[in-house]
């Protein structure tokens, strides 16, 4: 499919899904909110919404949906399809939507007064409008009786009722083919003749259809219909459809459909002989089941020309042949240099192609790296060994492009991705890993000549030394472009806070790791890169511009007012529970298989780029088959990471008598004499102006106040999964398997969110064991429905990651569980979680947000740093 | 004195040779003179059984005199067009002083007195037309959301209620002789909707049509309306009705509206309007900007091509008027830009097809 295909979401009609039927008769509005939510966070660019159920008193079913839906701007910000066969259930709907809709339908059914008056009201509302190819003699099934339909409604929607041609959307009925009625053969044939004279004839206008009746003669066998659903859409989209409430997720790519079932579907939908229907039901027995049209899942591939199958290989990242296909390659080329420029690179390109339009997604591009690159291993030695012969220089790439996580930061699962894009588009990558001091950033691209530089970082800190390295850049003389990316880094923070220490070259903001490909071609290019950065710098002005105006603007309480508003806790009364353990415990080599079970699975989808909540995501329309195969390897090498114990988890927490001084101090005392002052944890206080009954929010707002002589506590903890995780990827590297590499890594970042995950629960059922009886489930966990928090250093509640340091004296982390913090306090290993536990059940996660002046001050007397220092720290949440 | 029709002419065609200036606040002039709660009532209500302090709309039954006199002073500050004193002459906000049955009354002797002092100045001054924009205001509930926070799919008031109040406004704002319907200060977009649908049953009705301005509100900095839309997708829920004019009002001050009225002025091929509040409400909810710091913005918008109509809201007197006017005087209109005719829809967010 082309990317401006419309994709409408097709799961909340209670015609089409039976789940959602069920929900609505159930009255369970919250989960069918859920599946509303689901399919905009798929991709569904609309939603259709039909309630046309004969148990259901539609009209207030659509009443009451689309009046939880406006609720919900998740949902509400993408257009509404309105559909039901009863016009008063539409007009009832359509007085619900603020925003532009689409009706769906309308028809010349009933006549012309009818359809007058309801496109009438269609425009008075401010809607557009599905027209059904449907007269007072019925539904239109042949080309020219569809056209003539439209062409009729064309004209009175146009010239009597005054719609918009650009509002109109017509649904040229698609009908079953293959029933074995010889009168059927032509209706697929039809629609899209029909398609094409509508595109051609009637201006402005868009074409949709049901695409699932096309095969509904082979209902039950789901993996012809996904077959026949694929090559019609082929067809029908090349005509001129615009959009179709379709479930992509289950279709085929057109490339994938086995040769021989994509000819049979194809002759049945393009009625191409008699006898197409009987040869298509004669095949379908042998592709039963979901998946099996695939031509992957048999090895006919295999048998075609070596070329083929190298790019066969490369599209599908299968690497179990690769070595002996390049070496036959190889064999019948005159260099080996040849087969990289000829097959492996035309297979490169269709990867991009597929990519670029949105057919392939970011997991199966790195299995294909991973098939490239290890084709290219193979090959090198020869490579050398022919260039020596014919006395040439080493080969030059299209382009250099320098990758480095700056100094003090560890994370690198980003750029460890966009790395492999670039690859594969055949950008010569120098990959400086993580940690990397600006002075050996800016020596090896002098030495190496590069073409552009990219930065990564994942925590605040490292926003500063992204600015250090821009600076340095200027007073070096660099030149070259400086790519910006990763977790914290953002296009406001680079126009304004970047781009400025940068004048000689252009700073540029990477959002994902798809995009980097674009950007580098455009800065290598010749035609492209004047306008490009011509364009970025008027945009970054634009930016740095409006950013200095408003924040010169924005309001914020004083610090006074702030902690006059604190978060109102009655103390008096209050019994905090009492921890069973005080002090420190440590947890060595734990259990992995244990974590392993409660991996919160979405995030790692994130870091893959594909979009959706886990388990919904598997079976999404866009992304559903990708996210798939992304499982199952996941899957695979999860068990494996467990069976062989790839990784140690270690960890440490602890629990102290703590009380509130000050109003943001929290002081943890040694012993519960609470005589002694251990450490204090200095918490920072919102002062944004808050609605009236909100409270300026601080951590230390969540434990009792010394004065109220009440006997609270605290506590901390530090896990990591990623001692080991070094060894791993390295051996995955040296194998050209960046794929896995990446995977490992992923995996143990899930596995030390686990951890922290579950040494919290264990800490509120047993060791501080104010809540014994919590009996949650993984979801429940996932969406923290507990009582208490666990606040991290550097997230939004606790922005200051100096904090850590007192985790790490209080729990003795190095020695107790191997981490150690870097100076912009990034933890090592990298897959590390650190933070602190509150217990009272008013305790909540915030973020504090921008903070004035006044607090800058305070915040410094009392960590005893310079005001510039708390600045540096703090950049992220100063104006 | 001028038929309303050759006014409508007229307006077309000034439109499109110069910027337009609209009145200012009039809730701000009518603080200004101190009523307490007997001149709210007045002869005839003194003994209504609520309090009717506050009630800006009963001004125009119990003291005309004022209400013209404030229409007279943004005359002669140079607005071309006044805006009725209607904003809450609606059921839904007139129930909260037990008096919805005046809705019509409330109406129409708001337009009757706007007319009347504008064709006093056409009459001082002939060679100058002056136009009366009836205003509808938001009502104080709205059909987007639900005032019950563990009830969201409840709501106070419905489309149809809306559409009823807003179409006897509107037969009332006709009848009173108002040469433009005002939909204005749109801070939920379904609420406008059926104001629109109830304006253009009015129209059916009377078989004539008057230019509709629709001028909606974005909160905050978010750049959002308080019902969550975009500028550009609060303009595809409301393009329909082919205005007059859209734009943006209230709310924020002129110099935080730019990015909207910009984005507006780039979708929307019709005219462009905006009349902001004074900047914020300072801590004892008065207005702050200067006659000379928001000429200084509006003269900016217009020079950048962006308005076509100009004007103040809350905390604007007739000294901001005035500036203005010198402000905008021989700046060209915004021309409106040519948009390609494609399918655009909207939810909270705008969706455009690609072809």
């Amino acid at each position: 499919m082309t990317p401006t295909f419309i994709n409408i979401g097709e799961r909340t009609n209670v015609t089409g899904s039976a789940k959602f039927k069920k929900l609505i008769l159930d009255g369970d509005y919250d989960a069918a909110l859920r599946v509303a939510l689901q399919q905009v966070e798929s991709g569904a660019q609309i939603i259709d919404i039909n309630m046309d159920e004969a148990m259901l008193d539609s009209e207030a079913a659509m009443v009451r949906f689309l009046n939880l839906i406006a609720t919900e701007p998740a949902i509400a910000r993408v257009p509404i399809m309105i559909d039901s066969s009863k016009w008063s259930v539409i007009e009832a709907g359509l007085k619900c939507v603020q925003g532009k809709s689409i009706v769906n339908s309308i028809s010349l059914k009933e006549g012309e007064a009818p359809f007058i008056e309801q496109a009438r009201k269609v425009k008075r509302y401010g809607a557009a409008v599905v027209v059904m190819a449907f007269d007072e003699t019925g539904q239109a099934e042949t080309a020219e009786r569809k056209f003539d339909i439209c062409q009729r409604c064309y004209k009175i929607l146009t010239e009597q009722v005054g719609l918009p041609p650009q509002d109109i959307i017509f649904d040229p009925n698609i009908f079953a083919v293959a029933t074995g009625i010889e009168e059927h053969n032509n209706y697929a044939v039809a629609f899209i003749d029909a398609v094409r004279q509508i595109k051609a004839k009637l201006p402005h206008v868009s074409v949709s259809g049901g695409v699932s009746n096309i095969s509904f003669s082979f209902r039950g066998n789901n993996a012809m219909r996904e077959a026949m659903h694929s090559v019609f859409l082929f067809h029908a989209i090349r005509a001129g459809l615009d959009m179709g409430i379709v479930n992509a997720g289950q279709l085929a790519l057109y490339d994938d459909i086995s040769p021989e079932l994509r000819q049979a579907a194809e002759d049945v939908i393009l009625n191409r002989r008699p006898d197409a229907t009987e040869r298509l039901l004669d095949i379908s027995d042998r592709f039963k089941g979901p998946g099996s049209v695939r031509a992957k899942q048999d090895l006919t591939w295999r048998e075609t020309d070596v070329a083929t199958r190298l790019s066969h290989a490369l599209v599908h990242g299968i690497t179990d042949y690769i070595i002996q296909d390049t070496e036959q390659a190889r064999q019948q080329m005159a260099r080996s240099l040849h087969v990289i420029e000829g097959p492996l690179m035309d297979g490169m390109n269709t990867v991009g192609d597929l990519f670029g339009s949105g057919k392939m997604f970011l997991p199966q591009v790195v299995k294909s790296a991973r098939v490239m690159k290890q084709a290219v291993a193979y090959l090198e030695p020869f490579m050398e060994q022919e260039r020596k012969e014919l006395g040439l220089e080493s080969q030059k790439s299209a382009a250099k492009i320098l990758l480095a996580t700056v100094k003090g930061d560890v994370h690198d699962i980003g750029k460890n991705i966009v790395g492999v894009v670039l690859q594969c588009n055949n950008y010569e990558v120098l990959d400086l890993g993580v940690m990397v001091p600006a002075n050996k950033i800016l020596d090896t691209a002098r030495a190496e000549n590069v073409d552009i530089i990219g930065l990564s970082g994942l925590i605040t800190p490292s926003l500063d030394e992204m600015c250090h390295v821009a600076a340095e850049m200027e007073r070096q003389d660099f030149q070259v472009p400086l790519l910006i990316g990763g977790a914290t880094t953002s296009k406001a923070h680079t126009a304004v806070k970047i781009d400025p220490n940068y004048n000689r070259g252009q700073t540029i903001y990477v959002s994902d790791a798809s995009r980097a490909v674009g950007v580098a071609l455009k800065l290598i290019s010749e035609d492209l890169r004047a306008d490009y950065i011509a364009e970025i710098r008027s945009e970054y002005k634009t930016i740095a511009e409006r950013y200095a105006t408003s924040s010169s603007k924005r309001k914020h309480l004083s610090l006074v007012e702030a902690r006059a508003n604190r978060h109102p806790i009655q103390w008096t009364g209050y019994q905090p529970p009492k921890p069973s353990l005080l002090g420190v415990k440590v947890f060595d080599d734990f259990d992995l298989s244990a974590l392993a079970d409660c991996i919160d699975w979405s995030p790692f989808f994130q870091t893959w780029e594909l979009a959706g909540k886990y388990p919904d995501i598997l079976d999404d329309e866009t992304v559903g088959e990708a996210a798939r195969q992304l499982f199952d390897d996941a899957r695979r090498m999860l068990d494996q990471l467990v069976e062989q114990k790839w990784l140690r988890a270690r960890g440490v927490i602890g629990l102290w008598p703590a009380n509130t001084v000050d109003d943001d101090d929290i002081e943890i005392f040694t012993d519960e004499s609470r005589t002694q002052t251990r450490v204090i944890l200095r918490s920072l206080r919102q002062q944004m102006v808050k609605a009236s009954g909100r409270a300026n929010l601080a951590l230390a707002d969540f434990v009792a106040p010394k004065e109220t002589g009440i006997a609270d506590h605290i506590g901390a903890f530090a896990v990591t999964t990623g001692h080991g995780e070094e060894a791993i990827t390295e051996r995955f590297k040296k194998h050209h398997d960046d794929y896995s590499a990446i995977m490992v890594k992923a995996l143990a970042d899930r596995l030390a969110e686990a951890f922290a995950e579950r040494l919290h629960q264990q800490v509120r059922k047993e060791f501080w064991g104010y809540a014994p009886d919590e009996n949650l489930s993984n979801e429940q966990l996932m969406a923290e429905t507990y009582v208490g928090i666990r606040p991290a250093p550097g997230y939004p509640a606790c922005p200051d990651h100096t904090e850590k340091k007192l985790i790490w004296d209080l729990l003795a982390v190095e020695e107790n569980a191997g981490m150690k913090l870097t100076e912009s306090y990034a933890m090592w290993p990298g897959s590390s979680v650190s933070g602190f536990y509150f217990s009272h059940p008013d305790s909540q996660y915030f973020g504090v947000g921008k903070i004035g002046r006044d607090q800058v001050e305070d915040y410094a007397r009392r960590k005893d740093m310079t005001v510039a220092e708390v600045e540096r720290w703090l950049s992220a949440n100063l104006d | 004195m001028s038929t309303r029709q050759q006014r409508l002419e007229r307006l077309e065609e000034e439109a499109h040779k110069r910027i337009l200036l609209l009145d200012g606040a009039m809730g701000t002039m009518i603080q200004a003179h101190k009523l307490d709660e007997a001149d709210f009532r007045g002869e005839r209500f003194k003994d209504h059984c609520q309090d009717l302090k506050g009630n800006n709309d009963l001004l125009l039954l119990t003291q005309p005199h004022i209400i013209a006199d404030i229409h007279r002073a943004f005359l002669h500050a140079g607005a071309d067009i006044i805006e009725t004193n209607t904003f809450n002459s609606n059921a839904m906000s007139q129930s909260d002083y037990g008096l919805e049955s005046l809705v019509y009354e409330l109406n129409l002797a708001g337009a009757r007195l706007a007319r009347q002092v504008a064709d006093q100045e056409e009459q001082e001054q002939p060679s100058r037309r002056r136009w009366v924009a009836g205003v509808l205001g938001p009502t104080n509930r709205t059909a987007s959301m639900s005032p019950k926070v563990n009830d969201p799919g409840f709501r106070n008031v419905n489309f149809d209620d809306l559409r009823a109040t807003y179409k006897e406004s509107t037969l009332a704002l006709v009848e009173g002789g108002v040469d433009l319907i005002l939909v204005e200060t749109i801070f939920d977009t379904l609420n406008a909707k059926a104001a629109l649908f109830a304006i253009e049953q009015a129209f059916d009705e009377l078989d004539f049509r008057l230019p509709i301005m629709i001028s909606g509100t974005i909160t905050d900095k978010s750049g959002r309306t308080l019902s969550g839309q975009t500028a550009e997708a609060f303009w595809y829920s409301v393009c329909h009705v082919q205005p007059f004019s859209v734009g943006l009002n209230c709310a924020l001050g002129a110099e935080d509206l730019r990015p909207y009225i910009e984005e507006l002025s780039g979708v929307a091929d019709t005219l462009v309007s905006t009349h902001p509040n004074a900047g914020l409400p300072n801590e004892f909810g008065d207005y702050d900007a200067t006659p000379e710091s928001m000429g200084d913005t509006l003269e900016e918008f217009a020079r950048s091509g962006l308005v076509n109509i100009v004007g103040g809201c809350c905390g604007t007197t007739p000294d901001h008027i005035r500036e203005f006017a010198r402000r905008i005087d021989g700046v060209p209109t915004r021309a409106k830009p040519r948009i390609s005719p494609r399918l655009r829809l909207s939810g909270l967010e705008p969706f455009v097809a690609q072809i």
